[in-house]
């Protein structure tokens, strides 16, 4: 039996087309509507609720808290301050991206890290002979994500945090319904929100709350396939669709290192040693094999390709995730994992994995899709990523 | 001649299409100049507060028609421009009962069977149908209206252009079509449909704007005019712009000004300056004279060849089919600043999403033609015609939290009123507009904060449409493509050198396309690259 989140009751509640997935292991909303355009463009003009309670959650403590998760991570954990979160990949000592997700310093030693897959075992190995007690939150922490231009006002209006001036990554404590609750500027829209982190057993209380301060913001319950548009526009990657994790490989070109997936940024060579660093510095002076870029897909010549056979064009409105060839000069050159129709940029949209001689912005690679029942070529030109990144991601007020 | 003021190009009108024209000639390198006579830009496509922290769609309200292209050459989507597509219609009947489309298609079928099973299942191949024709003959949106009597090599091309255009269709199609666009969308309509609200709905895409009945020969053509919008590929689709179509305007104006375009507000132009035949220049109403190498007018063409162009310089012939153009209109737009969400006592428990697409009152096509009967002798209809929006379901900065806006398109109430129109007058069918949509929300009239109607009366006013005319002119068949505005002169081009139109008054004709602005730069640049 899949589990259930602690929102489920209200979830359920709101569901109308049955349109439930599975997310590590639980059951959560694809689209509450027939369709998910309304969530989508809820989530880049009002608001959305989402619901990502399966997150895995683990906490942190003992005073080994710091040097055992600097050792597990590639990015220096010492750089955030108490009420401060990064995000960060780690990696197996070959270098290989096992997970990535989010380390929040709630204290003094006492750190809360979010990962996609559950980790513990690979947490515990990691930790041998060091001062440090780490426990599964999973099932204790509900989490619900607030997203979009109006959530930050809307938030405001039931809680007294100064969330005006909470910048991008940084937390706060408040209270929701009369419910103590963690309020962090995260999200993974790439859009101005935030995720509230709620003691399970008072999740519908919040949900509530904000639910109904929502009717004045357009809040709208938002599902997976939604998130799905706005992540691949922020250009933010997704386990098991845009790489594997080392863990579940059964051979090495399978695998990913956080340095092809563009997320040099996230990998810290002065902090000292950390699991797979000799590898990733190994590749950083020799150069990766494949780079993650943005793809524009011609979306005006897959028009024209179908308007010449009468047909009208189908927009991929739902992101795809595939495994798709792109090719240059007759030869292939890399891989799409994700692509999507964006409603806000008028762009067909994709995320590659490329060959460094092809993956320098402008740079043109060609991807094979269909038209009704005949498999074409299109142009496919490299950018950089994210898409789409408004101001307000990041602003205060 | 200040140097200065010298322009390669002036634009007469900020409107949409005034501001894509100008974008368009910028982007070619040309230095050109916009002059608006209002305070801001986009004509009709404009966002107000009239009423402090709520915002207003004071006349166009929804897209559809905005060409792809224009999105995508000009960018608008980097110059802020969004547009979320209304998914859903919500039909109040007079019983208590509705018809509603959903976004799914599935849950329209049924919803449709609930009133017809007959309907459910025509309802696939009439969505079928329309949508090929419409997918056929969308090109010719963007194509310069050819002189069909014409043997000029250019003419000849395009009008084989136009029969490869046809030929894209099958005979069964085209033997539709042309029966679509000779008879009336009601006799349309009932060939293919029983249930009176769904003929009712569908009918009022070939009426909207229009001084016409559904009853009315050439409300087929309208009907099928309104199936070549598309939102993102999806054809028959409106889409709400996030601020009010205003922020579309604000969007191009950003496009043409990055392109280097000049936009003056406050600048009425009072007459074109003509010598030898030529356009040379412009005068503005405080004297200010700018000239220019072109300029274009985005003026509808009354105004244009009878006010600003003094009638010497054009042939009689021509000056008599521009008095001809018809114009009369049958159009208003109220808008309701509400201190909450009006209840329709049709609309069950749970299905409160209806509300976020549009509302429209029309129960039948009998309601429509009857709407029609009560305007056509200079009159108002005593139940008029609706179609509802609450914008600030989508976009909730359009009202301040909590509290709602009504945009409301409204038909008929006659350009010609009897005695002419007054304030009185507009407050009374103010009063018959809230009164009829009371009936199916009753709690409406104690929501209100705030009301404010648009007349034929003001539309002409405000944004100098003639006699209010939301499509600057009547998209009848006999002022259709290259008979728009008038025959040898649809192709932007003028009688006057170096003068061209690029407004609603010529091909594709009204609705917020861009197409003709679009085409009008084609034409210019065609002459003077």
């Amino acid at each position: 039996m899949l589990k259930k989140t602690p929102f489920h009751s209200r979830t359920s509640a709101l569901m109308q087309a049955d349109q439930w997935r599975r997310w590590a292991g639980h059951t959560v909303a694809s689209s509450y509507e027939m369709t998910h355009d309304r969530e989508y463009l809820a989530l880049r003009n009002a608001c959305v609720l989402l619901d990502v309670s399966p997150l895995c959650k683990y906490q942190i403590t003992g005073p080994d808290s710091l040097r055992f998760l600097n050792r597990l991570v590639t990015r220096d954990v010492s750089k955030c301050s108490i009420g401060g979160m990064m995000y960060t990949p780690w990696c197996n000592s070959r270098g290989k991206i096992l997970d990535d997700g989010t380390i929040a310093h709630l204290g003094e030693n006492h750190y809360r890290l979010t990962s996609a897959e559950p980790n513990q075992r690979w947490l515990e190995d990691n930790a041998i002979g060091m001062q440090v007690q780490i426990e599964d939150v999973g099932d204790e922490v509900a989490t619900l994500s607030l997203q979009g231009p109006r959530s930050r006002e809307l938030l405001m209006t039931i809680c007294d945090a100064p969330l005006g001036g909470l910048k991008y990554y940084r937390c706060v404590n408040t209270t929701i319904a009369g419910t103590p609750v963690m309020v962090s500027r995260t999200g993974y829209t790439g859009d101005l929100g935030f995720e509230i982190w709620i003691s399970a057993d008072r999740a519908e209380a919040v949900w509530d709350a904000v639910i109904e301060a929502g009717h004045a913001f357009a809040l709208q319950p938002a599902g997976i396939w939604a998130l799905d548009v706005a992540r691949i526009e922020a250009g933010l990657i997704m386990l098991e669709i845009d790489y594997t994790p080392a863990n579940k490989t059964m051979a090495d070109i399978q695998t990913s290192t956080p340095l092809e997936l563009g997320l040099q940024w996230a990998v810290s060579w002065n902090k000292g040693n950390f699991v797979g660093r000799k590898a990733l510095f190994d590749e950083h002076q020799k150069g990766s094999t494949s780079i993650l870029m943005g793809l524009e897909i011609d979306h005006k010549e897959f028009e024209r390709q179908h308007h010449a056979l009468g047909l009208p064009v189908p927009y991929p409105f739902l992101a795809w995730r595939a495994v798709i060839p792109l090719h240059c000069d007759g030869e292939q050159v890399g891989y799409a994992t994700s692509g999507v129709w964006s409603p806000t940029l008028k762009k067909y949209i994709a995320l590659g994995h490329l060959h460094p001689r092809c993956a320098s912005p402008g740079s043109l690679v060609s991807i094979d899709l269909t038209v009704d029942r005949f498999r074409r070529s299109f142009n496919a030109k490299v950018t950089k990523l994210p898409f789409f990144s408004p101001a307000r991601k990041k602003d205060t007020v | 001649m200040n140097n200065q003021n010298h322009y390669d190009a002036i634009v007469i009108g900020g409107g949409h299409n005034g501001l894509v024209n100008a974008a368009y000639l910028a982007k070619a390198g040309k230095r050109v100049l916009v002059l608006e006579r209002r305070h801001t830009v986009g004509g009709a496509t404009v966002t107000e507060e009239v009423f402090p922290g709520f915002k207003y769609l004071i006349a166009s309200y929804l897209i559809s028609l905005l060409r792809p292209e224009v999105i995508e050459d000009l960018e608008l989507a980097r110059h802020g421009l969004e547009i979320m597509p209304l998914e859903s219609t919500f039909q109040p009947l007079p019983d208590g009962n509705y018809l509603a489309e959903w976004p799914d298609h599935d849950a329209t079928k049924h919803e449709i069977a609930r009133h017809s099973k007959r309907d459910a299942e025509a309802y696939d191949e009439y969505a079928r149908t329309m949508r090929r024709i419409a997918l056929a003959l969308r090109p010719l949106l963007n194509v310069i209206p050819p002189d069909p009597t014409s043997t000029a090599p250019k003419d000849l091309e395009t009008m084989a252009g136009v029969r490869a255009v046809l030929q894209q269709l099958n005979e069964e199609d085209f033997y539709l079509l042309s029966r679509l666009m000779t008879m009336s969308a009601a006799d349309f309509l009932d060939e293919w449909f029983e249930c009176e609200a769904l003929k009712g709905s569908k009918a009022t895409s070939g009426i909207i704007g229009s001084f016409m009945g559904p009853r009315s020969p050439g409300s087929g053509y309208v009907l099928l005019h309104h199936y070549l919008g598309e939102v993102d590929g999806v054809f028959r689709t409106w889409g709400f712009a996030r601020g009010g179509t205003g922020a579309l305007s604000q969007a191009i104006a950003s496009a043409a000004r990055e392109a280097g375009a000049e936009i003056k507000v406050n600048a009425s132009v009072a007459n074109v300056i003509v010598k030898n035949g030529e356009a040379k220049g412009v005068v503005l109403e405080n004297g200010d004279e700018y000239t220019a190498d072109i300029i274009v007018s985005n003026a509808e063409a009354k105004r244009t060849f009878l006010n600003l162009v003094d009638a010497k310089h054009l042939p009689e012939e021509f000056v008599s089919d521009v008095k001809r153009f018809r114009t009369s209109s049958p159009a208003c737009k109220v808008n309701l600043a509400l201190d909450g969400l009006p209840k329709f006592t049709a609309l069950p428990e749970g299905k409160e999403a209806l509300l976020r697409g549009s509302i429209e009152i029309v129960p039948s096509i009998e309601y429509l033609e009857q709407a029609y009967d009560d305007a056509k002798y200079g009159g108002w209809s005593r139940k008029p015609f609706m179609d509802a929006l609450i914008p600030s379901l989508l976009d909730p900065g359009m009202a301040p939290p909590g509290k709602h806006v009504m945009s409301i398109f409204v038909q008929y109430a006659s350009s010609d009123l009897e005695g002419g129109w007054n304030e009185e007058k507009k407050a009374q069918f103010l009063e018959v507009v809230i009164d009829t949509l009371a009936e199916y929300a009753p709690n409406l009239r104690d929501l209100i904060l705030h009301k404010h109607i648009m007349t034929p009366w003001d539309l002409e006013r405000t944004f100098a449409l003639p006699s209010g005319h939301i499509f600057h002119g009547e998209l009848a068949l006999q002022q259709l493509f290259f008979l728009r505005p008038a025959a040898q002169w649809s192709n932007y081009r003028t009688p006057i050198r170096n003068l061209y139109m690029c407004g609603s008054s010529t091909h594709p004709g009204g609705c917020i396309t861009g197409a003709p602005g679009r085409n009008a730069a084609t034409a210019i640049l065609e002459d003077r690259p």
